[in-house]
């Protein structure tokens, strides 16, 4: 007994060492955001110090934080809708109708994803800018509803098998037309799949950064790309960095956290359960 | 609850089971053609772009190029240089976040005090978006004057490591690691609650101490969970950019240039259309090479 107790007590230090060690960058951030400029870059580190605000007041005064956060919102939420839209009948059919061509299907939609962003960054780059979709918010929506669509796909092909289908049959005998069966049954019995699908498409939009930093200057930029522009070696504000970091992730790891477990069937596409 | 269904009056009763009565193809459509021209056409159009002369600067250079452009890519010591530091980039971080994985995957599998609240600061990094955990390891971290590394090892008497100037890559497969291990961690932890407990059992009775546990019970039943990771990971890795933009610039020379990095560099830096477009498509034949090998894995689960 003794010994289960001491392997126990080991097993809780190690794994709340990792876990500080790991979050400890983050922490870090957290903690810089509420210092002045002075003690962010103070050594040793200052851990002792009055907390102030004043980072966050300047980042959005100075850098208009806001605008840059709406772009993010706008971006991932219109995004989201875009890509759920295309995506809720396409897994309705192949979910409840599967044909010989079903398969195929998922898969080749999956094999999309794998192509990489910069393969296809010259032209998408040339027609953007010939289109005037260039640095617009409606651009880069487009931009992450086609990339996000494949996983929103393969996700809700999984929630929706696991729908019974007797209750659809039955309301299809009773005449019922698929746009009602998938408005008025499908999407309330399955919403908690729709939304932590959702969650998954809001989370992978707000921190995609390849195409973000690449088709957006000043007028459309989202958060990941104005994050970026505090790398300019000319005046490093690590305090207003932090703040302005801090706010940037803050809403969607707690996203993250929340979805955790349907991250994984999100991620692997099903093939680790 | 009560769900009204509404019914099309005069419409024929349809047979339970009959199933092909609902017509599938304009529901599936709309997906298969959006994604097909997202691909296709600029996919046709970087193929395309590869065998022009096409330099945004210099207009009066045009026309067919055939081969040119390839030839000069695949003699330009650049290229394998930033091939180089992609192959050591992605393996890199692959073997890091896969021991790290399987190992903490053990470990937050045991039952201990608050294990919860660790297992999600363990995973927070992996929901940083990769500008910001670029510049807050580039610049609180690993700053060789300022940075907490170079506190502790001053501390310590060790001297001072300046990261991004004396091993540039290494600070981003560091960078780039610790991002990716929540990753492993999320998907081995998962795969390894599916493990029977029976089996353990029986292990254990059989006398199987931790270690034979773990090489001949744990290890085996991760080990397609591991390839999945080792696959995803590699597609995600193969196309590392923001990391190394808002850090190294690719620098210093092209010491973190990757292929990803070299491409952007040449098409929308150097303006040249031609040569940027040959280097992206052998990114995409590159990135294919794995894809088929996913895609095989994962087509064979949905039969299952």
């Amino acid at each position: 007994m003794r010994h289960a107790k001491s392997d126990r007590i080991a097993l809780s230090v190690l794994g709340w060492t990792v876990a500080l060690v790991m979050f400890f960058p983050i922490f870090w951030m957290v903690l810089t955001g509420f210092k002045t400029e002075a003690e962010a870059v103070a050594t040793p580190p200052s851990l002792i110090f009055t907390p102030t605000l004043d980072n966050y007041a300047d980042v959005q005064n100075r850098a208009d934080y806001l605008k840059f956060a709406f772009n993010s919102v706008f971006v991932s939420l219109g995004s989201t809708l875009l890509a759920l839209a295309f995506a809720i009948p396409a897994s309705y059919a192949m979910a409840f109708f599967p044909t010989w061509r079903t398969k195929n299907t998922l898969v080749w939609m999956l094999s999309t994803k794998m192509l990489p962003p910069v393969g296809v960054l010259v032209p998408i780059y040339l027609l953007f800018r010939d289109t005037g979709l260039l640095d617009t918010r409606i651009g880069l929506t487009l931009v992450y509803g086609l990339i996000n669509l494949p996983i929103v796909v393969w996700m809700l092909y999984t929630f929706f098998k696991e729908v019974p289908r007797d209750i659809l049959e039955a309301a299809r005998v009773d005449g019922a037309r698929p746009a009602d069966e998938i408005r008025h049954l499908l999407v309330p019995l399955s919403l908690p799949g729709i939304a932590s699908t959702a969650l998954l498409a809001i989370i992978l939009s707000w921190n995609e950064a390849f195409w973000s930093l690449n088709l957006t200057a000043s007028k459309a930029a989202p958060l990941t790309a104005f994050i970026a522009s505090f790398s300019s070696p000319q005046g490093l504000f690590w305090a207003k960095l932090s703040a302005a970091s801090t706010l940037a992730v803050a809403p969607i790891l707690i996203f993250g956290w929340m979805s955790q477990r349907q991250l994984v069937r999100g991620l692997t596409f099903g093939a680790v359960k | 609850m009560t769900i009204s269904i509404p019914i099309q009056p005069g419409r024929q009763v349809i047979r339970r089971g009959s199933r092909r009565r609902v017509r599938t193809l304009p529901l599936v459509a709309p997906s298969v053609l959006v994604l097909l021209l997202w691909m296709i056409v600029p996919l046709a159009m970087t193929l395309w772009f590869s065998f022009q002369y096409y330099n945004l600067l210099n207009p009066m250079l045009s026309g067919f190029a055939g081969l040119e452009n390839y030839r000069f890519l695949l003699t330009d010591p650049a290229l394998w240089t930033a091939m180089a530091n992609t192959l050591i980039l992605v393996g890199s971080v692959l073997a890091i976040t896969i021991v790290a994985g399987v190992l903490l995957a053990v470990l937050y599998d045991q039952p201990f005090a608050g294990r919860g609240i660790a297992r999600l600061l363990v995973i927070a990094p992996f929901f940083v978006m990769p500008t910001v955990s670029a510049l807050i390891w580039k610049n609180m971290l690993m700053h060789p004057v300022n940075g907490i590394f170079a506190w502790i090892t001053r501390s310590l008497g060790l001297g001072v490591v300046d990261w991004f100037a004396d091993v540039p890559l290494l600070s981003i497969i560091l960078i780039v690691a610790w991002q990716w291990i929540p990753f492993a961690l999320l998907i081995l932890l998962t795969a390894m609650q599916s493990l029977d407990n029976e089996q353990k059992e029986a292990a254990r009775i059989d006398g199987a101490g931790p270690v034979a546990m773990f090489f001949h019970i744990i290890l085996p039943h991760l080990g397609r969970a591991i390839a999945v990771v080792a696959m995803i990971e590699t597609i995600f890795l193969l196309s590392i950019f923001a990391e190394i933009f808002v850090t190294t610039s690719g620098g210093p020379g092209l010491a973190t240039t990757n292929l990803a990095y070299l491409i952007y560099s040449r098409a929308l830096l150097q303006f040249d259309v031609g040569g940027g477009s040959a280097g992206g498509v052998i990114a995409i034949v590159l990135a294919n090479i794995v894809a088929i090998f996913l895609v095989r894995t994962i087509a064979r689960s949905l039969d299952r």
